[in-house]
Formats: C-alpha cells, structure tokens, sequence
C-alpha cells in the first residue's frame, strides 16, 4: 500500500483508528483500523538519514541498517510509527537521546484524509513550525504518520554492561557520558560503549564490575520524574530508574500528574484545530483532563 | 511636555515610566534587528520579570496591538523586526542564571542570559551549554530557544530544541504557564518542542530549563586543505559515512581563507581551495582513532596538509579564524549578506558549485564559511551597498541560491529561521495543506494573531494587504 492509498482508506469522515504489530496496546476496540505503509524506501549512510513506511517493524529497520553499521535511536519493539506516535524512549535515551529528536520528516494523513509534510529531509532544518515534534507523542490523536524520515546514528561497535553497588550519582559524575545508567535502589548498573580501551579505562576508574543486563524491568508502570527526585524512590516498592534521565520502570502505577489549566487549555485547542470531529484514535488520551 | 498615547500610559503604569521608552532614538534602534529589514515599533518596554512581560502583553491585548519579544537583537532573518507598530518586549535585563544542578546537568536561566555567559558560568562544574553559534558572545538563550539555533558543535549534540527541558512562558493571551518539565516524558503533547523555534509567535520565554553537556577530556582539532572543493566535501560524506560524528565539520573556501589569514594571521593555506576544520571529542582512545580514521579518508581525497592543533592555544587560534570570518570580509566589501541553507551532504559539491555561478552572473563576490558536517550552507554574499543597483543584484542571487538548494533536496533554513526574510519563500518547500496545518498550531496557540504576527508563514493570497513586507525585505 503507498501513501495515498493510505490517506484514501482514512478518508475524511467516521471514526479511525490506526494499529501496527500491537506491541504499544494496538488500535481502539470497536473502531475502523488502518495500517501504515511497511517497508524501506532508503538508507543513506552518508547523510546519516533512512526513509520507510511508517508501518515498518522496527526490528526489519535495525537489521536493514546493522549492514550500515548504524541504528535509530527508538525503541527495539514494534513499528516504527507507533514508536513515534507513543514517544517513550529506551533505556539508552541518557547516551541516544530521546525518541522527539529522532523524526526529521513526516508525510502524515490528517483528520481531513490528506496527505500533509511536515519537517524536512536534511539533518538540520529550522524550515517552519515544529510540526514533527507534535506529531511524537501524540499519539495518533492529531493525524496518522505515514512514511518518515529519519535521522540514524552510528551503531556502537562495542559496548559492555557493568554493575556496582556505588551511589549511582557519584558514578555519573565518575564517567564520562555512559549509554545508560540503571538503578533499583542498591544495585547500579552501566552501559558503556565506545573503543573498547576507554571502556575498560572508565570501568577501572569507577570500580565497575562486568556483567549482564539487567533483567525484566518492572512494568507496573512508567513514571516521569525529575532526575533530581530519583533517591527519593527508595521504599516505594519495585523500580528500576534510570538516573540522569528520569524514567523509572515501577511495579506500581505511575501517579497522576495534574496539568496545568494553561496546558490542558492548549491540548483542546490543538485538538479541535487538527481534528474538530475527534474521529482519529477517539477515546485516546494524551493528558488528564483534556478530552 | 510630550504626550504619550493611551498605550503608552497604560504600560507605564503597568511597569515604570523609566522602562517603557517611546523616544525617537529608542524607536529607532528596535526597529531592526541584525538582518537588513527594517520594521516599526511604537513603544519599547524592558521587562525584568515574568510579571512584566506579562503586564505588557495584556496590556497589548487590551489595546489590541500586536508585540514582539526581543532578545539580543543577533537574528539574521527579521524575526524580531516589529510590524505595524507592535509593543517591543525585551528580555535583555532578564539575564539571571537562576540556579545550576550539576548533578542533574541542568540550569534554570532567564531568557536573556547570553549563550557564552552561560557556557562561562557553568564551566567551573566541567559542563557547558551546547548550541553555539557563531554570535554566541551577543545572543541570548530566548532568542536561542526562538530560532532554535545552531552553531559548529551542533553536529554531534543537535540544536537548541534537544538541550532544552522546559520553558516558562507568557502565551499571548497573557497566561503564563510552564511548557515541558524537568521530567523526561511530560504527559501530553511535547508543547516544549513546538515552541523551540516558533519565532515569537507561540509566546514569549520568560524562565527556560536547559540542558548542560559535560565538557570532553580530549579534543582534538585538525585543519585539513585541499586543492578542490569537490574532494574537501567528498571527505565530510565519507566521514559521516564511516561511522564517525565528529563534535564539528567545518568548511572555509579559498576566498574566505584569503580573507581570515589577512586578518588573524593563524598560518591558514590561502592556496587551498577549500579547508576544513574538524574537531573530535571524547574519550583519548576513542579520539585518537577516530582521528587517524579521518585522516587516511582525507588522503584517499588528496589532502595537501593536515595540520593537528597541539595544544588549547593553537585550537583557539584555528577556531578564531573560522568564527572571525565575518570580521575579515571587512576587508573586501562594506557590506555583506549572510544566506543559510542546508543541502544533503552528498550534495554539496554540487549545490557550492552552482553557488559560485549564481554569484559570477551578478556580478558579486562569494565567501563559502559553513557547516559541512550537516550540510548547513552559509554563502556570503559581499558587496558595497553604495554601488548602484547591487541591492538588486544582491537580493536576486540570494533567492537563487535558496531555490538551488531546495531544489537539490534541501531546506529553506538551517538554523537562522524563516523570519520575514524567507516567509514568502515557504511555498518552494511546502504545499498550502502543509502550510494551513502550520497555521492551524499558530492558531491554537495565538487565535487573535497578536505574537509578532507577518513572520514565519506567508500570507494567503486573498489578504495580501494585511500587512506591507517593510523596506530591504528581500523575499
């Protein structure tokens, strides 16, 4: 299926829902779903960029981009739009950065069944509003993501996990920009990546232990907190955190946060300007209070 | 005594008459901004608060006159020339940096601390704020966050919009609200992401969280020459290619070395065709290798010399020469026109090429100065605005060299906006449905256009009178 299709089987009126390899809680029951289109358009190694589908697994996209020595920094499961449209980032976000960063194109199909760009192709480009940046994390709420382009990044060539039972803040001020930095309240654990010479350098200098990953992440919830705030989840139950980010994988639900009225205020204005009918993903909700 | 209007009165009472200013010299001043437009203003007011600059955009609201925020004042684009009279809101007496979490890498700052203050203040906890652009010495981090700008190092760390958490701000119905958060997924829109770099027209940044990156314990910087240009940007591909980001890919063309040594005398090779400035930051393994990666890529493209600064002075003295550039050009002509484009990478011997023959047909000078690492082209156009008839010239290569680049698969702006300069520029790379879902998150944002309205997005044809593009405008 090409774009236009896509946008023809969205059309412009009823309820729509999208869905992809339902990793991310798949389309809403009781709704008309669409898939996006699948497949790799391009890889350009040398501008560092990969257009594909928007219905492409993530898992196809690595592989096609491993032959490059390069990946995209979104998390390993499910397709790529709905990575996009979810917006969580790995646990790799302290190294890789978050998954906002990573769109750089869109050619969306809106609440009007049409096919609109946003962004641009290039690496840097300051062309317009952020369009991009809204569409990540909205969760199909504001228009479905069609094909996108992409912004890779070098694969590392070697990386190692380490463990430590030191106050995880004195190892983030011991190394030097760690891939991902874990925590469960005792025990630290540390992805490193880079030559292997400095790795080992940097494990010496911070007393680190070689070891596994760690293992399942409590999924209870996903909190969002203030990377200042993490000791304070010390007796709160099962979680792993990651320090210098802010993610916390919890056995527990994430507390509700309560939104300003400004906020929520700006969410149903953007809202009713992007889809005044609420027939894409209707019941889905981005923040408390504002549908 | 002179009479003010009712405006006028009513921001005074609302901050002091000391900081609402409506004399002619003032009006004069902040008319402009660093581009060559030239706009209108009625009053200026100097907000020292997040309350002030929300007494000046309800009082603008009641008067139901349009404001304009303004930082520095370094913006090449127009974005912060007044139209229409509207209220100047400046942020420059804002310039407190309000806390520093080294911890966390984090500082909470006023929007008009300047970029290289806050890189300065910070560095005694070994972190610095990453975006620099080449004005980083005058800019101030709510213009930063108002273009979302770049600058050399942001090939590797990305521009302003990834090195910003939060922002406070003042919405232009005068609600003031906070955009974003310390936390990484804030539920909801990333509202954060869309107000970076919408120029002043989603609001104005009164307090903004920042994102501090850790300074690197090696850096090594290298000055590469080649006798083509084609074989300089050759190198830039294969190294991204290869693997390697390196924290900066710079290019300087002959004219601009031949301008630079003149000036700063740092032993550039004024023969080459084109140099490039690297630089490689990390950890020492890492770099080193990195570096003799580079350095046998540069020599499957015939590099003439490679020269590998020894020490902090000797980086200094390269890096002076690359950001002096626009001082040495002085030395040419009066005056200058700086463009901003980006193009794929693979695309710049092309696109440079077309470049010098845009120039050659009007008859104008070009200096090429930019960053080839991501493509981001920064033609100077150089000439004596005192020659008759050259602002045309001028102006009708520019708009040439943004078509070219488009056209070759890139982007109207890299990092200096769209402003007023490229606003009716916006068609070449978007379709009026692109363009009504842009002016859709404007509205949502700012329903009664009042947030330096006429910037950004072209008007439609059918109120084409709505407002006069001013005088020196090139579009």
């Amino acid at each position: 299926m090409d774009l236009t299709e896509f946008a023809e089987e969205i059309g412009d009126t009823g309820p729509v829902t999208i869905g992809g390899l339902a990793t991310r809680g798949g389309p809403v029951d009781g709704v008309r779903p669409v898939m996006a289109p699948v497949g790799i358009e391009s890889i350009q190694a040398d501008e560092m960029t990969v257009r594909c589908g928007a219905g492409t697994p993530v898992a196809e996209l690595d592989d096609a981009l491993a032959a490059y020595g390069q990946c995209v920094a979104v998390p390993p499961t499910g397709t790529v739009g709905g990575a996009l449209a979810v917006g969580q980032s790995g646990i790799r976000r302290l190294g890789y950065g978050p998954v906002r960063d990573v769109l750089l194109q869109t050619r969306y199909v809106s609440a009007r069944g049409e096919i609109v760009k946003a962004g641009g192709p290039t690496v840097k480009n300051v062309s317009g509003f952020d369009l991009c940046r809204l569409l990540v994390g909205s969760r199909g709420t504001l228009g479905f993501l069609g094909d996108v382009i992409m912004r890779t990044r070098p694969r590392a060539t070697y990386e190692q996990w380490f463990t430590t039972n030191d106050d995880p803040w004195a190892i983030m001020r011991a190394l030097y920009r760690p891939t991902s930095v874990l925590w469960d309240g005792s025990t630290t654990w540390v992805l490193l990546e880079g030559d292997p010479r400095d790795v080992a350098d940097q494990a010496v200098a911070a007393s680190l232990v070689a070891s596994d990953p760690p293992g399942e992440l409590p999924n209870g919830g996903r909190w969002s907190m203030r990377p200042s705030d993490l000791a304070s989840l010390r007796g709160t139950g099962r979680f792993v955190a990651e320090i210098g980010v802010g993610i916390v994988h919890h056995e527990l639900p994430a507390p509700v946060h309560r939104a300003d009225e400004a906020v929520v205020e700006l969410h149903l204005r953007i809202k009713e300007q992007f889809d005044p009918t609420g027939r894409l993903n209707p019941g889905v909700t981005v923040l408390h209070g504002a549908h | 005594m002179r009479k003010h209007g009712p405006l006028v009165d009513d921001l005074r009472a609302a901050l002091s008459p000391e900081r609402v200013r409506d004399g002619a010299t003032e009006l004069s001043l902040y008319r402009r901004d660093a581009s060559n437009m030239e706009g209108a203003t009625s009053v200026v007011c100097l907000a020292e608060s997040t309350a002030d600059v929300q007494a000046c955009v309800r009082t603008a609201n009641d008067h139901r006159v349009p404001f304009v925020a303004r930082g520095s004042g370094t913006g090449l684009s127009g974005g912060a020339v007044p139209l229409d009279g509207a209220v100047v809101i400046a942020t420059t007496r804002m310039n407190e940096v309000l806390s520093v979490d080294p911890a966390n890498r984090h500082a909470w700052v006023e929007p008009g601390v300047l970029n290289l203050d806050l890189s300065r203040q910070v560095d005694v906890h070994g972190l610095h704020f990453a975006p620099d652009p080449s004005s980083q010495q005058t800019c101030s981090i709510g213009g930063n966050v108002a273009n979302n700008s770049g600058g050399p190092h942001c090939l590797a760390e990305g521009v302003t919009a990834s090195h910003v958490f939060a922002i406070e701000v003042v919405l232009p119905d005068g609600t003031v609200t906070m955009l974003g958060g310390e936390d990484p997924e804030p539920d909801g829109y990333d509202l954060r992401g869309v107000f970076i770099g919408s120029e002043g027209m989603f609001g104005v940044a009164t307090k903004v969280c920042v994102k501090l990156t850790p300074n690197p314990p090696t850096v090594q910087t290298l000055l590469m020459d080649f006798m083509s240009v084609e074989d300089g940007a050759g190198t830039v591909s294969d190294i991204i290619a290869a693997g390697i980001v390196p924290a900066a890919v710079e290019m300087m063309d002959q004219l601009c070395l031949g301008a630079v040594e003149a000036y700063i005398h740092a032993g550039l090779p004024v023969d080459a065709a084109a140099a490039l400035l690297v630089e490689v930051v990390g950890l020492p393994h890492g770099v080193a290798a990195d570096v003799d990666r580079i350095e046998e890529l540069a020599r499957h493209r015939n590099v003439r010399t490679v020269r590998i600064a020894a020490d902090d002075a000797e980086r200094a003295l390269l890096w002076k020469g690359r950001k002096s550039a626009f001082g040495a050009i002085a030395r040419i002509k009066p005056n200058y026109y700086l463009h901003d484009t980006v193009v794929p990478r693979s695309k710049l011997p092309a696109v440079l090429k077309q470049v010098y023959e845009i120039a050659a047909r009007h008859e104008l000078l070009v200096l090429n100065v930019f960053h080839a690492g991501d493509g981001n082209l920064h033609p100077l156009l150089v000439f004596d605005k005192r020659e008759p008839g050259v602002m045309a010239r001028v102006h009708a290569a520019g708009d040439e060299i943004v078509r070219a680049s488009v056209e070759a698969g890139g982007v109207l702006s890299g990092e200096h906006g769209i402003g007023l300069e490229k606003r009716d520029m916006m068609p070449l790379m978007f379709s009026p449905v692109d363009l009504a879902a842009q002016q859709a998150l404007r509205s949502a944002f700012d329903p009664h256009g009042r947030a330096n309205p006429g910037k950004v997005l072209p008007s439609p044809a059918t109120c084409a009178d709505v407002q006069a593009v001013p005088e020196g405008a090139w579009i």
